[in-house]
């Protein structure tokens, strides 16, 4: 079947068979920032922009994206490129596998909030079904609350109120970590 | 040389070129009048690369999304290739029908166990030779465990390859399964009765034909005179399940022959040098006439410490003469490669009524899987990691026994058994904390390993660097632990509290080996040739810190480059948490060793003693030295030169060479990290689900080398852990089918699961490691499981012994 997208702003034409994913399609066509990590639609690493709206590219075929506009990290590299160094700050890449997707996500619901800035649980719940692995989401958090300008982003390296090593910035340096003097401490109670 | 020698001794005898500060610190140390906490307060400030949060190397081109995994970069006309897997636990394939599938159209082979050459090996990467049996081959004729490799299909595309898969016929001769790890034993079913069959390491005790892949044990004290002095003896069972590793990008690979008729095989593997070997060993080849290339992984956490699918593409390119690509499905990594090993094991722990431990009893029963990759190593960290803790007791026995069953193997994952036996240990302790009614906290300090201290079950290593005390204390003051009180009615929930200590190893002492180049490039700019495997914990960006660190310079004039078995130093391959101590190590000394050679070269040019040649990392220089032989700083050098000047003259008519320092790194340490964590979860009374709503964990993982990499680290390792104690359960069938295939069925923690995960270092400075670091990559993900089960103890009155802590057992108990 031949199927016509919009690609990035530019158009690609294909001739696929039915039950190839929009997944499958956009590596095909080089964009590999798109990622599979699951194939049941659990882990959020194929998301992309389908008419500008977030989908899981594993859960699309490539058919239901005929005559419509995709975009990938590939053709978001400067308007991805403040979030990146925001999470770059945090090392919230570890592996990096789940990042295109996250981004992707990210950057969906910054435009969805146009302007508001979001409470941390809303943030979860948006991002909910983009898994990480690697660094357990604090990191990601931080970065992402950093980004949509939420107050307290929680320790930033250099930041100044922020407690502990990762605090530590070429210029100032931590203070030494306080340690609780050992007391007496009451009997909890059973 | 012992290991802490590098930082006494100079740089290099002939040239007192400038060091790092750390090491005229310690140089000077009194030890063990000077805690390790105090050293590391002195000493970590002076340092300017090390210990500093800086960005990744390759965090930008990841963030972009850029081509850099294994199946970005394979070449588009690699064939593919696809595995039909055994449907039976146990069976022996009569026959194999490939006709029809032959006749796929795209189909280009299918290779069955009749094609394959016949030396077994393992997939296991340890070094040589490895404890792992070799009990592989790399298509059998036998299949044991539902998901064993039955056929390979290669074809042009992935669809002509499934199709191809559902039209081979296979005549199973369907055997008995022992599926039972309790019942494995002395089973009348044999898993491994095959002939070819090799242990390698005699020491693993191998008694196959009882299904025994490895036992032994190791004690101290005379245990039941210790026993005999406990007013308390807690005697519990444990049981810790197999769970996946769960890295988002599943196994991949892709092979082919280059233009001398070598195997090129690039792969998504943390152990390059030992894919290398198995490589080799399976096609019955010469090692030369291999090389493996692994570029970015997207994740491991030991998975890929176990060469799933490299020899398979290694073969097919080998017979094919083209390249051939295999990217696991979720699917197959869930079901067809490794996991955690499920351990039971039992505890007794006696105590005086004032809460000292006096003995310890540890006997940990250990299931393999199907195949004995890690099998005989796991489970000795279940009480070597464990026991040391408690390092005072009068006596401690730990005993093991590793047995195959028909069930998917084990392998490696974070922790590598040490998290196993920690679930079994601190609970325990909590419960006999609560038997006694004592703090949980306070039991623990009484009884703590101090420094200096000999741990016995710890290769009768002293403990050199420990603030565990300390990181405790900092995790009591985080939660608000003595503002709190254990257990609070909070209406429809319960919120409790819940504390566990851990420890784990920095490299496996006396096997590890890590080797680095570092080279002196034209412009001046250095590259550090690597052989570790930076699997997304960032050693790339840490070895080069350590780099940057001896030789003053920014992080960024120091280019990384791994790992390519052709081209990159030997490494043992990152695991065993290894690459900081072990891989950090010989950077320094690489560093050290280019500065000298620099000194002498510039000695040479200028006619001067190298001894007296400077360098400060932007210049090569002499100072002038006034009258009475003293440097005068203020005047100008007598001679001088750039970095880049001096590297253009290295490289061109100067010296015609390029300045190439190789250091290389083993250990007869392995000093233990440390961590204290502590839960704070809400139990619902009507339904009994567990959320943690808070989690603390302070890590002592000596100099932290990189302040944000070694905190995601800890994030990471706990939420890890969190799914272990919760969520994480990979299940079977009566027939032996995994029921867990998919992230549907297997529940990983999402962002909404782990609402706060704080962390915070304490660190100590380990004078045997690089600028005092030890390591941080396994320790973190072992405190969950004993904290949460014993918070959910507090607020429900049941004790968990069996994990994950599923509603039911939260409400009900284990027996319902
Ligand atoms: S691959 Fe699409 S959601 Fe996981
Ligand atoms: S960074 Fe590895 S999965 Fe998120």
């Amino acid at each position: 079947m031949n199927v016509t997208v919009t690609l990035n702003g530019a158009p690609v034409t294909d001739d696929v068979t039915p039950d190839t994913t929009l997944y499958e399609f956009l590596r095909a066509h080089g964009c590999k920032s798109v990622k599979c990590g699951c194939e049941t639609t659990n882990c959020g690493l194929c998301t992309v922009w389908l008419d500008d709206a977030p989908v899981l590219s594993c859960a699309v075929l490539a058919v239901r994206a005929d005559g419509r506009s995709v975009t990938t990290l590939e053709g978001l590299q400067d308007q991805s490129a403040r979030l990146a160094r925001c999470l770059a700050e945090q090392g919230a890449e570890q592996c990096g596998f789940c990042s295109p997707g996250l981004v992707m996500n990210v950057l969906a619901f910054e435009r969805e909030l146009a302007g508001r800035v979001p409470a941390d649980e809303e943030i979860r719940r948006f991002l909910a079904g983009n898994l990480c692995r690697c660094t357990g989401y604090m990191s990601q958090m931080r970065a992402i609350k950093r980004y949509l300008g939420c107050p307290d982003p929680g320790a930033w390296p250099g930041a100044a109120g922020a407690s502990g090593p990762a605090a530590a910035g070429t210029a100032a340096r931590p203070a030494p970590v306080p340690v609780a003097p050992a007391k007496e401490v009451p009997t909890h109670e059973r | 040389m012992s290991a802490n020698d590098k930082h006494s001794a100079p740089v290099c005898s002939r040239a007192p070129l400038t060091k790092p500060a750390a090491a005229h610190a310690y140089a000077n140390e009194a030890w063990p009048a000077t805690s390790s906490f105090e050293l590391a307060q002195q000493i970590t400030p002076e340092l300017a690369q090390v210990s500093h949060p800086v960005v990744k190397k390759d965090a930008y081109a990841l963030l972009a999304g850029k081509p850099l995994y294994t199946d970005d970069l394979a070449p588009s006309d690699a064939l593919v290739m696809k595995i039909l897997r055994s449907p039976h636990a146990h069976a022996r394939i009569r026959a194999i029908d490939t006709a029809r599938a032959l006749r796929v159209p795209g189909v280009v082979a299918v290779f069955t166990h009749e094609d394959v050459p016949h030396t077994r090996f393992t997939l296991a990467g340890q070094s040589n030779p490895e404890a792992s049996p070799y009990d592989r081959l790399i298509l059998d004729e036998v299949v044991r465990y539902v998901g064993d490799e039955v056929a390979f299909v290669v074809a042009e595309t992935k669809r002509a390859a499934e199709r191809a898969l559902r039209l081979i016929r296979v005549d199973y001769e369907v055997l008995p399964a022992v599926l039972d790890f309790t019942q494995a034993k002395d089973n009348p079913v044999v898993v491994h009765g095959e002939e070819g069959y090799e242990v390698k390491a005699g020491w693993i005790n191998n008694e196959r034909l009882r299904n025994i892949c490895a036992q032994g044990g190791s004690a101290s004290g005379d245990l039941d005179a210790a026993f005999a002095q406990a007013e308390v003896v807690i005697d519990r069972t444990y049981h810790t399940k197999a769970c996946a590793q769960a890295m988002m990008e599943t196994f991949q690979s892709y092979a082919y022959v280059d233009v001398h008729g070598r195997i090129v095989c690039v792969s998504s593997t943390q152990v390059p040098f030992h894919i290398r070997r198995q490589i080799a060993t399976a096609l019955e080849i010469a090692p030369s006439q291999v090389r493996v290339v692994k570029p970015r992984i997207g994740g491991g956490f030991g998975a890929k410490q176990t060469g799933c699918a490299e020899t398979f593409v290694a073969f097919a390119a080998q017979r094919l003469g083209r390249p051939v690509k295999v990217v696991y499905t979720r699917e197959e990594t869930m079901t067809a490669s490794n996991s955690r090993h499920e351990m039971q094991m039992h505890v007794r722990l006696g105590a005086k009524r004032d809460g000292t431990i006096v003995a310890i009893d540890l006997d940990t029963l250990s299931n393999t899987g199907a195949y004995g990759e890690h099998g005989p190593t796991t489970v000795g960290l279940s009480g070597h990691k464990s026991l040391p803790l408690y390092g005072r007791a009068l006596a401690t026995r730990f005993a093991f026994t590793v047995v195959y069953t028909n069930t998917m193997p084990a392998g490696a994952y974070r922790g590598y058994g040490a998290t196993q036996g920690l679930f079994a240990l601190e609970s325990a302790v909590n419960e006999l904390a609560d038997t006694l009614a004592m703090d949980p906290c306070e039991l623990r300090v009484r009884n703590l390993t101090r420094e200096g201290e000999l741990m016995p079950q710890y290769d009768n290593q002293v403990l050199y660097s420990t603030t565990l005390e300390r990181c405790l204390r900092r995790a009591q003051e985080m939660i608000g632990w003595n503002e709190k009180p254990l257990v609070r009615d909070m209406g429809d929930k319960v919120r409790a509290l819940g504390v566990s200590l851990a420890m784990q190893g920095s490299c496996i002492l006396n096997v590890d080996i890590g080797s680095v180049d570092l080279r002196l490039e034209e412009g001046g700019f250095y590259v550090l040739s690597i052989g570790a495997t930076d699997m997304g914990t960032g050693c790339d960006t840490i070895l080069a810190q350590f780099a940057a660190e001896a030789l003053e310079c920014p992080v960024e004039r120091v280019v990384v480059h791994g790992v390519d078995t052709d081209v990159s130093p030997y490494d043992t391959g990152s695991y065993a948490s290894s690459t900081t101590y072990i891989t950090g190590a010989a950077t320094l000394k690489a560093a050290e060793q280019l500065r000298g050679q620099m000194a002498e070269t510039a000695a040479g040019w200028w006619g001067v003693d190298a001894a007296d040649v400077r360098f400060d990392g932007e210049r090569v220089f002499v100072p002038a030295v006034r009258a009475d032989g003293t440097v005068d700083a203020e005047a100008a050098p007598a001679h001088e030169m750039a970095l880049a000047a001096f590297a253009n003259k290295c490289v061109s008519g100067g010296r015609g060479d390029a300045l190439t320092a190789h250091a290389a790194q083993w250990s007869e340490f392995s000093p233990p990290p440390f961590m204290a964590g502590i839960a704070e979860v809400d139990v619902d009374k009507a339904t009994g689900k567990v959320d943690v709503v808070d989690y603390v964990g302070v890590v002592d993982c000596g100099t932290v080398v990189n302040t944000n990499l070694a905190r995601v680290q800890a994030e990471g390792g706990i939420v890890q852990g969190i799914g272990m104690a919760l969520t994480e359960d990979v299940q079977y069938d009566e027939r032996g089918r995994m029921r867990t295939r998919s992230f549907m069925s297997y529940k990983l923690p999402c962002r909404q699961d782990v609402p706060s995960v704080r962390v915070d270092f304490v660190p100590s400075y380990e004078k045997t490691g690089p600028l005092g670091a030890k390591s941080i990559g396994e320790v973190v993900i072992n405190t969950p499981s004993p904290a949460i089960a014993s918070a959910v103890a507090h607020a429900t009155g049941h004790y968990v012994r069996t994990l994950p802590i599923t509603p039911e057992k939260a409400l009900f108990g284990e027996e319902g």
